[in-house]
């Protein structure tokens, strides 16, 4: 089977601040023995069971090809089980239909390595792109990302290029546009990847910020520097398979304290 | 709504070479398909003008009495089929003859033509068949000497009319199909200049729906100026040939507005299949 399996509501959810709704004791990720098979490649997960609680912080580590991606792609349901189930705030990979799964969207921040922005528009217009095409009302569009802006540390380049900006800038950036929506879930898949220990750091001291502010953030990395100062929950992956699991095992450090 | 037009005009703006080349194709593919409807439509109305000049005449026996011959016209009048039926007396027929065939009037006197009865039908019952049944029951007449019909003609004029409906339905069908084909090819570029866009849509969110609609717009433009581009084109083309080569019929403004609407409904149609494509391979 598998890495060891944290009780059900994982842990450092203590202390944060009500987000939107409740989720219960289950978590709002829930992975019930999910696997993942591609045609091609083969076998990406393999009877992965895990929880992650409202509002806590989760690394997700191992090495490349370990189906750290794969799983970040389930949780956001870009793809499907080939066996067992993944559920992410009520919302069922087993019999969620392509509205379900859009509306789930606009509550989930996500964050690439390679920012993911549109080239010919400003920053500000690329965080109200989000807004526009989940037809969020008008009326209070622009002061929601002005905000999200003012919360990355970016007021002042609303109307920047995205090639006018640093690569920490632009990650920023894509943080802000994640946030507009006010998700309970930012799932960052290596966000850092492509910048140099200043902006990582930056990056991350953000993630932690908006996480202390009440949302759970599931963050993929490779860098264990980072993992290892901060002290939070880590899963590490392994041939799609959940090898270790701080929240299980306390005393190797972790656990999701903040 | 208002985004989903915003964002059409985007992508003309951003790519308005690649926009021009589709509208471009669009057009001349529309303008084949209404040369072709055209010429279909000419050749149906020249065929129908020859159709309503197909008659039936019976040669009457000299000396059939003139009350018996009225008679048989009156009773041929009331076949369902017949449309008109007529007596032509010896005299009429020579003042008919001699008034059409100028070159000969002196050659012509009375005791030379047949009186008869001449019968035209009504419009749907031109088809060979029915034609060779009312002249059947004409023959049946005791004092009818000969029916006249111009047979292997109307076989021809018939067939005339069936294979210009049958190729122009075929060859229309395959222009619209060929059109859909160039349209959803036109967009399907756009759509992947545009699927760093269409990701980041996805990703936060946007329904398929949501997606599709600015390609949908799109393509309907597109196919609205490539089908006025058409109608100009081949308005021209009609104009030319009435000039050059012999007068000819333009389609009904109700039959060009439609055209239009249907180059329109193709463009939205080739890009709803592009865009759809697109995003069940990227699912």
């Amino acid at each position: 089977m598998t890495g060891p399996r944290p009780a059900d509501g994982g842990t450092g959810a203590a202390g944060a601040p009500s987000h939107t709704g409740t989720f219960g004791a289950s978590g709002i990720i829930r992975f019930s023995s999910v696997a993942k098979e591609y045609p091609r490649t083969g076998t990406a997960l393999a009877g992965v069971s895990l929880v992650v609680a409202k509002g806590e912080f989760v690394f997700l580590t191992g090495p490349s090809g370990s189906g750290k991606s794969t799983l970040l792609k389930l949780v956001y349901m870009e793809e499907r089980p080939s066996r067992g189930e993944v559920r992410v705030s009520g919302v069922s990979s087993s019999t969620a239909r392509g509205g379900d799964i859009a509306r789930l969207r606009r509550k989930l921040g996500i964050v690439f390595q390679d920012f993911r922005l549109l080239e010919d528009r400003t920053a500000e217009q690329n965080v109200l792109f989000a807004l526009e095409v989940t037809g969020a009302p008008r009326a209070g569009m622009h002061a929601k990302a002005a905000r999200a802006l003012t919360q990355v540390g970016l007021a002042s380049k609303g109307t920047s290029l995205p090639r006018e900006l640093s690569g920490g800038e632009q990650q920023r950036v894509a943080i802000a546009r994640a946030l507009v929506n006010d998700p309970f879930v930012l799932i960052a898949d290596e966000p850092t990847g492509n910048l140099d220990d200043r902006a990582t750091r930056g990056i991350f001291q953000l993630l932690r910020d908006i996480n202390a502010a009440g949302t759970a953030v599931v963050m993929a990395t490779h860098d264990m520097e980072l993992i290892k100062r901060s002290e939070l929950r880590t899963i590490e992956l392994n041939r799609g398979q959940v090898v270790f699991d701080s929240a299980a095992d306390p005393a190797a450090g972790g656990g999701g304290a903040r | 709504m208002r985004l989903a037009l915003r964002e059409s005009a985007r992508s003309f703006g951003r790519a308005p070479l690649l926009s021009a080349l589709s509208v471009v194709t669009i057009g001349f593919s529309l303008f084949a398909f209404g040369l072709f409807g055209l010429v279909a439509l000419n050749i149906r109305n020249t065929v129908r003008l020859i159709e309503e000049r197909v008659e039936i005449r019976a040669f009457l026996i000299d000396g059939t009495p003139v009350d018996v011959a009225a008679v048989a016209v009156g009773d041929i009048g009331s076949f369902p089929e017949v449309a008109r039926a007529e007596f032509v007396s010896k005299e009429q027929a020579l003042t008919l003859a001699r008034r059409e065939l100028r070159e000969f009037r002196e050659e012509f006197d009375a005791s030379v033509l047949p009186a008869s009865i001449d019968v035209r039908l009504k419009d749907g019952f031109r088809d060979p068949q029915t034609v060779n049944a009312v002249a059947a029951r004409l023959r049946s007449y005791p004092f009818v000497d000969e029916v006249r019909y111009g047979d292997e003609w109307v076989e021809k004029v018939y067939r005339l009319r069936n294979i210009a409906t049958i190729t122009g339905l075929v060859l229309g069908l395959a222009f619209a199909a060929v059109s859909v084909i160039i349209i959803g090819a036109t967009i399907r570029m756009t759509v992947l200049a545009r699927s760093r866009e269409i990701a980041i849509m996805r990703m936060v969110g946007a329904t398929d729906s949501f997606i599709r609609s600015p390609f949908l717009i799109e393509g309907f433009a597109k196919g609205i100026l490539g089908g006025a581009m058409a109608l100009l084109l081949t308005w021209g083309a009609h104009r030319l040939f009435t000039q050059m080569v012999l007068e000819t019929q333009f389609f009904s403004p109700r039959v060009a507005v439609a055209g239009v609407l249907v180059g329109g409904l193709i463009g939205a149609l080739g890009s709803a299949l592009s865009v759809g494509r697109h995003l069940r391979e990227v699912t």
